[in-house]
């Protein structure tokens, strides 16, 4: 952008090109604190115990909320990062895939392969199916 | 003609010749500041006003319509509501992590904005790894969402974090995935380099029907990462009673409440500069008439016309399909999405090699 001093910040990449964005994240910051700050000091506030109890469609709340839940979720998670990681490795190929012609297109191919590979393992294994 | 180009660059000029350089980089970076703030608060008063007219309007009724012309200040007299209400931070909370779970989503979301392109030569921050920038930043969201709904010490918002939590992180593989899609056609992360190389055409038509498919994945993994309809499960309203923010009221609510719409924003943002051209304008091969009118019109309306689109596209969804279970959801992005978009990258890969596109 002509305007802001932003600009000048992008031709090479060092530590100080990302100084923009951390202005952006204490001025949002800033902004955040600021809404909160002054909201108590418009309205009333009082608080009493039964407000102040966790909220359970109006009934006083059984147990504690921690509870464990199912492993299903953990599972999701653990399979993102090992595709999540595969997926990153795309992007420097993306990148740089004219250069790299049929061979790379190639190499990457094997490497689509090892991750269908995974990805048939974890269909089989069951790590996706909901019901037990 | 108007243009926001012109815009600053008077205003630069203007700057240069009254204060000394320094000031002009103070008062700039202030500028900047204010200015996102300002485009901040505005989108989350137009995009609620605009989700309530939009869903009216499909419900054969009229949506709010007594506070000022057609509604039009129905939202800010909401907000103004909302920040004269009490915050409350319940008993049972990790008070630490339920105040700061507000701070993460919406910095996330602010962070966001800086990339992207609005207008000709109008951007905030044009970095090199643009798109690595926006698929890496947005991730941070989903700390915030399972901060939110651990901290809260309640059923629903646990249930509504997880959920949100799997949801999340499973849609991001095929995003990520379209989006490389695009930066196989580019061969550049820059986002600035994205818009300019659709000068003689959008993706979404020169790239034939692998960048077709790989948009229609791209909108229906946004709209799951972005938690709306038909994959709400995260607040399903009528089972979860609004999942990882049921204990938050008052102003953090409200924060809640922007962001989110600042993430709708932005999908459709970056959606639209991929695919649909960013602020490039419509031209249609020979047709020099035609494409001489269409450059009359401000490259900031056509990037905001085409954003406006896609956001009314994900409001349209919201009323037109049911929604999933959790694990009709995960099969779908797993068994489905996953497996068609490594396909379909592959597929992109072979043409530009190839050379089969425009």
């Amino acid at each position: 952008m002509n305007l802001f001093f932003l600009q000048n910040a992008v031709s090479a990449s060092s530590a100080v090109n990302y100084l923009p964005i951390a202005l952006q994240v204490l001025c949002a910051a800033g902004f955040v604190a600021l809404t909160l700050g002054i909201s108590p000091f418009l309205g009333p506030n009082r608080k009493t115990a039964e407000k102040l109890e966790t909220y359970e469609s109006g009934i006083h709340s059984v147990g504690n909320a921690r509870q464990p839940v199912a492993i299903k979720y953990f599972l999701v998670a653990i399979l993102f990062v090992l595709f999540d990681v595969e997926v990153i490795f795309f992007y420097p190929y993306a990148v740089n895939f004219r250069e790299l012609g049929w061979n790379g297109f190639l190499a990457v191919l094997m490497f689509v392969g090892f991750f269908v590979c995974g990805f048939y393992y974890i269909i089989k294994k069951g790590a996706l199916q909901w019901e037990d | 003609m108007f243009s926001l180009e012109g815009l600053t660059n008077s205003l630069q000029q203007w700057l240069n010749a009254h204060f000394s350089s320094t000031w002009v980089l103070v008062i700039e970076s202030l500028l900047v500041i204010l200015l996102a703030i300002t485009l901040f608060a505005i989108l989350g008063l137009v995009l609620v006003l605009m989700e309530r007219k939009v869903a009216a309007h499909m419900q054969i009724r009229l949506g709010p319509n007594r506070v000022g012309p057609m509604g039009m200040f129905q939202t800010t007299a909401d907000t103004l509501k909302l920040i004269m209400k009490e915050g409350l931070t319940p008993d049972g909370a990790d008070k630490f992590l339920f105040n700061l779970a507000p701070f993460v989503v919406m910095i996330v979301a602010m962070l966001l904005l800086a990339p992207i392109p609005f207008a000709q030569n109008f951007q905030i921050w044009d970095i090199n790894i643009g798109v690595l920038f926006v698929s890496a930043v947005s991730s941070i969201s989903v700390i915030g969402i399972l901060m939110a709904g651990w901290a809260s010490n309640n059923k629903y918002s646990l249930l509504g974090a997880m959920r949100s939590g799997a949801q999340i992180v499973s849609y991001e593989l095929s995003a990520g995935l379209s989006i490389i899609t695009i930066v196989v056609l580019t061969g550049s992360l820059q986002l600035s380099d994205i818009v300019s190389s659709q000068q003689n055409g959008w993706w979404i038509f020169k790239g034939h029907i692998p960048a077709f498919i790989a948009f229609v994945i791209f909108i229906i993994a946004v709209t799951a990462e972005t938690n709306r309809a038909p994959f709400d499960m995260a607040e399903a309203e009528s089972e979860l009673t609004a999942g990882f923010h049921t204990e938050y009221s008052g102003m953090k609510f409200a924060l809640f409440f922007l962001a989110e719409y600042i993430n709708i924003f932005i999908v459709c943002a970056i959606g639209a500069t991929l695919f649909l051209g960013g602020w490039m304008p419509l031209h249609i091969g020979n047709l020099e008439g035609f494409n001489h009118i269409m450059d009359y019109i401000p490259s900031s309306v056509w990037f905001f016309g085409k954003v406006f689109f896609l956001i009314f596209l994900i409001m349209w969804f919201r009323w037109t399909f049911p929604r999933l279970r959790i694990d009709q959801l995960l099969n779908l992005e797993w068994k489905y999405l996953l497996p068609i978009s490594m396909l379909n990258l592959l597929l992109v890969t072979i043409m530009a090699i190839m050379g089969w596109h425009f």
